[in-house]
């Protein structure tokens, strides 16, 4: 039996939920509201009704936005998981030389995205950049990586696992040394191979680990701005405004809090949609069938 | 740096593979690996040593001919550093703290005590993980523009004083501290500020550590919510000061551009290499 406590509890979550109130339900509620009205932070807001996202839709604009992040969104998951992966189960050694690369690898993940942006705009840079000089040498066609539509999203991609790649591994590796040694001596005393207890032991227990950096690693990807900003500006042809800098344009570029506010509320259920389903993706296996199915 | 990474203490543990020994392919992709990731920030420092003309005529040569600081001097003669460095430090630690402060009676309440709408509290916690920052800026802006407080420390601040995944931590470590000890010091006449302050916050160290580290972490870089909070120089921080370096037009200059990469992310890198253990726990112990 615990005593009952002297001051009520609501009172100590009372600070915390003052400030989530504040910056982030209110929020939610505001932009709700604004997206019904067509606004430039200089005249009076005029109530549109839905006429903020029916012009969103209209043009097209609002699925390519969706699109292009959700392509981006899934090259960074998707790069990210598989490298993460291999890279905790390579560097799952002792001794300092793996010691010293996961740290390096893990320490891009610390680093600021400005800082990691600017570096690789110049290694990426078509005349000045490292990336240029190595495709020049092996006699490779040029790339350009940023400025060439259909290369940008790959390549923020590509810059966007370099630096959460880090991150997956240390989730990876914290999941890794969970799974039991007996286990691994049992199947390798049935006559398992390496990939056979990778298959059969290591993933079923990493399942979770992995449900955890795939959610993770979504929103993430998903809020990216730093890189779009800095490194294209939203460009070529805009083909790299994902979701968030597409709702910074609208408010800071356009003026236009209304379809910035109705763009952060279809956002807001996208993100909802995404991680729910994810959830279910990982969740819809029974424990007792785990590595089961193929 | 970087010895000590998430704590495998020389236990020579392998997984999936029975030899004590790294074989010698694990070592070869490990240093492939480590290229990958290394070589950028020695690119990073090298470009940022070479001088102007030297850029111009050969970017990609391995080394700067002629070694110089000048790229250096000129971040420092072009951006108030100094003064950038305070405000992002300030408000790094500012948010460290004041989320440990809130997330401290937060989480106590919802591990230890019993009352009604506890569930909900919780689900309120776990809801606030779902929302970044991102969805929330222009009503924040917005609300923050009429009462005039944007281009304010409170403006970088205050939304982020509550962290629901520091709340989430605290509580997690919470459970694992044994009800008696709260019990004996109620018994002893303690009030609930001073448990949780007095008696619990040191036992939760590490979790609180981990905490504030991580948060420190992503404030200081923070390139997102300064930008939109800030019209002006007032509290403009140093990762913003930084990416003015670049600015379309000004016809880039790319040792100036990596001199404040370097700038920026050396004190980063130094803390990483100083608290990289309990930075590891902050960023896996969400497992």
């Amino acid at each position: 039996m615990r005593p009952r406590a002297r001051s009520h509890p609501w009172l100590m979550l009372g600070p915390s939920l003052a400030a989530w109130i504040l910056f982030v339900f209110v929020p939610l509620g505001l932009a709700a509201y604004q997206s019904l009205f067509a606004w430039d932070m200089l005249t009076e807001p005029e109530w549109v009704g839905a006429a903020n996202y029916a012009a969103l839709a209209e043009g097209g604009e609002l699925w390519r936005i969706l699109g292009r992040t959700l392509g981006f969104s899934v090259l960074v998951v998707a790069g990210s998981m598989t490298l993460g992966l291999l890279l905790a189960l390579l560097l799952d050694r002792p001794g300092r030389l793996f010691a010293f690369v996961r740290g390096a690898i893990f320490s891009a993940y610390v680093v600021s995205w400005v800082a990691v942006a600017l570096l690789w705009v110049l290694l990426l840079d078509p005349d000045r950049g490292v990336a240029a000089a190595v495709l020049r040498a092996l006699h490779l066609p040029r790339v350009g990586f940023l400025s060439d539509p259909a290369a940008a999203i790959p390549t923020l991609a590509g810059v966007t696992v370099w630096k959460i790649t880090g991150y997956a591994m240390i989730v990876f590796l914290a999941g890794l040394r969970a799974v039991p040694r007996s286990l691994h001596e049992a199947a390798a005393l049935d006559g398992a191979g390496a990939l056979a207890r990778f298959r059969w032991v290591t993933w079923p227990l990493l399942r979770p680990t992995a449900a955890f950096v795939a959610t993770t690693s979504l929103i993430v990807s998903f809020q990216a701005f730093d890189v779009v900003r800095i490194m294209t500006g939203g460009g070529p042809a805009r083909a790299t405004t994902l979701f968030v800098y597409a709702v910074y344009e609208q408010v800071f570029m356009n003026l236009s809090v209304g379809k910035a506010s109705a763009l952060a509320v279809v956002y807001f259920l996208v993100l909802c949609v995404l991680a729910a389903l994810q959830l279910r993706a990982w969740r819809s296996r029974p424990p007792g069938t785990r590595g089961t199915a193929a | 740096m970087a010895l000590a990474a998430s704590g495998h203490a020389g236990d020579g543990r392998v997984t999936g593979a029975s030899s004590r020994r790294a074989p010698s392919w694990a070592t070869v992709l490990a240093l492939v690996a480590a290229a990958v990731w290394v070589l950028p920030y020695a690119w990073m420092v090298v470009t940022s040593l070479k001088p102007l003309d030297e850029i111009a005529r050969d970017p990609t040569a391995p080394l700067p001919a002629r070694p110089q600081l000048d790229a250096y001097r000129e971040v420092f003669a072009q951006l108030p550093v100094a003064r950038y460095t305070l405000v992002t430090v300030a408000v790094a630690v500012a948010i460290g703290l004041l989320q440990i402060a809130l997330a401290l009676p937060a989480g106590y309440a919802l591990a230890k005590l019993r009352f009604v709408g506890k569930k909900t509290a919780f689900g309120l916690v776990v809801a606030c993980l779902l929302v970044p920052p991102q969805v929330t800026f222009v009503s924040v802006f917005l609300m923050f523009a009429k009462v005039s407080l944007t281009n304010t420390f409170g403006a970088l601040v205050l939304p982020f004083a509550a962290s629901a995944l520091g709340t989430f931590l605290v509580r997690q470590a919470l459970l694992s501290v044994p009800d008696e000890i709260i019990e004996a010091a109620r018994l002893d006449g303690a009030s609930e500020l001073t448990i949780i302050y007095r008696i619990l916050a040191p036992l939760l160290r590490p979790t609180l550590v981990s905490v504030f580290l991580v948060s420190f972490v992503y404030h200081y870089s923070d390139y997102f919510w300064p930008l939109v909070m800030t019209t002006d120089d007032t509290v403009r921080t140093l990762p913003l000061g930084i990416a003015l370096l670049k600015e379309p037009g000004s016809g880039v200059r790319w040792h100036v551009v990596m001199a404040g990469n370097v700038i920026l992310s050396l004190p980063v890198l130094a803390l990483f290499a100083i608290a990289q253990r309990h930075l590891i726990r902050g960023v896996a112990g969400r497992a």
